[in-house]
């Protein structure tokens, strides 16, 4: 925000640790937990604890569209206080409009000062998805579009992250009939700048910090997917780490929340889990300081963190309504009566062969017979 | 009494469908079933109250192993006869499924107009396909392809052998795995409906045509009347043209076919 006078070099992460009164002990935690959270190995702690002293820290610009702020959210709720006191307080300093002082003009020099000051340097980090409808006007901060805002800041960053389910996939606001068009950034960005998509909604405030750590202790982006998301977090289904997973195999279900499977704990995939479709990390790191995560709750988990999950299918049920055929139907009552109306063809059909090429038929009857009258004699 | 018009046909054994052709064909059908089965038990598992602990049971467990065994021999099964289609006998070859010429449409076109719409007129006889069923299989095919792609990339995740791992783009494609597994849900109806119109067609053409069509995937024989097996032959004296349509005997005005296949 407004510092003081802005430091020609910025300080180092652990400088700021120390300023903030934490102790070394307080530091090193964060960091081994970090790092296995990131799934590095026990000799890299040392690596990254070094990065954390060593290195400036990385400025940063959090831009919010058109999203609930959730994701900032989650992660000021990090387990860890250093998440928030350290990563979050430094490096949204540079320009984020939920948390930063300064408003207004001020806001939009700060903004203006980080993307020039630091260009080819910061991280830009984009919470909330792009409305493109109507030229952008639905989402609009100091007279631009968040378009504008977004094509302004992504030019001069050295790394672009997608935080949440808005910014990687479009979340709710993108749902049908999307009347906003709201778009992921990744659809409407053009530039060579990395993407790291970071999707849930919100995801899990130590997998932000996590990302933030990589990039700040390797100086590069993590390992991603297929899809654009950091492996160390997405490369496993909730449905892999599931505590209930034994239920699964041996095929004990909930039917009903209110059932006695239910009480006993039973796997909540037939009341509509999307676990088994899901790539998030959940069921390692849970809620809220490791506290809990849906399916602990007794809720399955409704793909957050999924490309289209308010669209692909209902959240209480696995099989998903057929578009075009009414809200009750689904693969299966269309595939039950395309195959009754086969029968039905079937059996006309038959009837049919028999009426008009019963010549035929006749024919082939009569010469057998004769085959077998002649064989007799 | 003999009668004088009734014409005793001669019929000539023609060897179609190859023993690899036949196994494909039942082995195909084998793990289809069993696809289906477990597929409908793995998208909509039962009820199952049990008093025992999960440690006892692995239900759910052996119903998806059943179905990844099956899946990989239906895609192994499905290699196999795509390699076929290139090395078999000429019922075999793929040129046989794919509409690639005008004849290839008019013999489809034809087939219809006698099988479905009834229409009065010379049958249709093929020895192998008729052109019809060729591209209803090739559409299977198409099909046997989808649930590959789909089945295997969703299985992608969770393998650690190379060859499920080249699948992992599909997933990505569709975004992930929850609209790759309804797609895969999806296209399973066609194989049931295939399956169905299949068998009866099966049925169908043992009845109207009497030459050994449902016995035909059991010993791979079919039978084809002596006069039609001498018109096709002075029709096609070299055994090996350029020929890119299946090995029918489309209707010749000149020359009418024996009098038990028309309907006139």
């Amino acid at each position: 925000m407004t510092n003081d006078s802005a430091p020609t070099t910025q300080p180092t992460y652990y400088q700021e640790v120390e300023r903030k009164g934490y102790s070394r002990r307080d530091f090193i935690g964060f960091v081994t937990m970090m790092a296995a959270f990131m799934g590095l190995d026990k000799s890299a702690i040392g690596q990254v604890v070094k990065a954390m002293e060593t290195k400036p820290r990385i400025p940063v610009i959090w831009l919010h569209f058109q999203e609930c702020t959730c994701c900032s959210e989650s992660f000021i709720r990090s387990s860890h206080p250093i998440v928030a006191d350290i990563l979050l307080d430094k490096i949204s300093l540079d320009y984020t409009e939920t948390l930063m002082a300064a408003s207004g003009f001020q806001a939009e020099a700060s903004l203006k000062n980080t993307m020039e000051k630091y260009k080819g340097e910061y991280i830009l980090c984009v919470e909330g998805s792009v409305p493109t409808g109507a030229d952008g006007v639905y989402c609009m901060i100091g007279g631009k579009t968040s378009m504008q805002i977004l094509e302004e800041a992504a030019a001069g960053a050295k790394a672009i992250i997608a935080w949440g389910s808005c910014a990687s996939n479009g979340c709710v606001q993108s749902a049908k009939p999307n009347p906003t068009n709201a778009t992921p950034i990744h659809k409407l960005l053009k530039t060579s700048v990395p993407l790291i998509k970071v999707p849930g909604c919100p995801p899990i405030g130590e997998v932000m910090a996590g990302v933030i750590v990589h990039l700040v202790t390797f100086g590069k982006i993590p390992e991603l997917d297929r899809l654009g998301r950091p492996k160390a977090f997405y490369s496993k289904r909730v449905h892999d780490s599931c505590y209930r997973r034994p239920y699964y195999d041996a095929g004990l279900f909930v039917e009903t929340f209110d059932d006695e499977s239910a009480k006993k704990g039973y796997c909540l995939y037939k009341v509509g889990c999307k676990g088994p479709s899901t790539y998030n990390a959940c069921g390692v790191m849970k809620w809220n300081n490791g506290t809990s995560y849906p399916i602990q709750s007794g809720h399955p988990c409704i793909g957050c963190s999924e490309e289209n999950y308010w669209d692909n299918g209902r959240l209480y049920d696995r099989a998903s309504a057929f578009a075009g055929f009414g809200i009750e139907a689904n693969a299966d009552t269309l595939g039950k009566a395309a195959l009754i109306g086969t029968g039905v063809a079937i059996a006309a059909h038959a009837i049919a062969t028999n009426v008009r090429k019963h010549k035929l038929i006749f024919n082939l009857e009569k010469e057998g017979k004769q085959s077998e009258k002649e064989l007799e004699s | 009494m003999a009668n004088k018009l009734l014409h005793i046909h001669r019929l000539r054994r023609v060897y179609v469908w190859e023993l690899p052709v036949r196994i494909y064909h039942w082995v195909n059908a084998l793990v289809i079933v069993a696809l289906i089965a477990t597929g409908f038990y793995i998208a909509d598992p039962l009820a199952l109250q049990s008093q025992r602990e999960a440690t006892d049971k692995f239900t759910m467990g052996w119903v998806r192993y059943v179905h990844f065994a099956a899946a990989y021999i239906f895609f192994f099964n499905f290699i196999f006869r795509i390699y076929w289609g290139f090395v078999g006998n000429k019922y075999a070859n793929w040129r046989q499924f794919i509409p690639i010429s005008k004849k290839f449409f008019k013999e489809m076109w034809y087939v219809f107009r006698m099988d479905i719409l009834m229409l009065k007129g010379k049958e249709h006889m093929s020895i192998g396909h008729n052109a019809m069923a060729g591209f209803i299989y090739f559409l299977t095919f198409l099909a046997y392809l989808v649930q590959c792609l789909t089945g295997f990339g969703l299985y992608a995740g969770m393998s650690s052998w190379w060859l499920p791992k080249l699948f992992a783009w599909v997933p990505a494609m569709f975004g992930g795995d929850i609209l790759t597994r309804q797609i895969h849900h999806w296209s399973m109806w066609f194989f049931i409906l295939f399956a169905v119109i299949h068998v009866y067609l099966v049925f169908y053409h043992d009845y109207v045509e009497g030459r050994g069509e449902m016995s035909s995937m059991g010993g791979g024989w079919k039978f084809i009347e002596e006069e039609v097996f001498e018109r096709n032959h002075h029709q096609t004296p070299n055994p090996e043209p350029k020929k890119t349509t299946p090995e029918t005997i489309t209707p010749n005005p000149d020359k009418p076919l024996p009098e038990n296949v028309t309907t006139k």
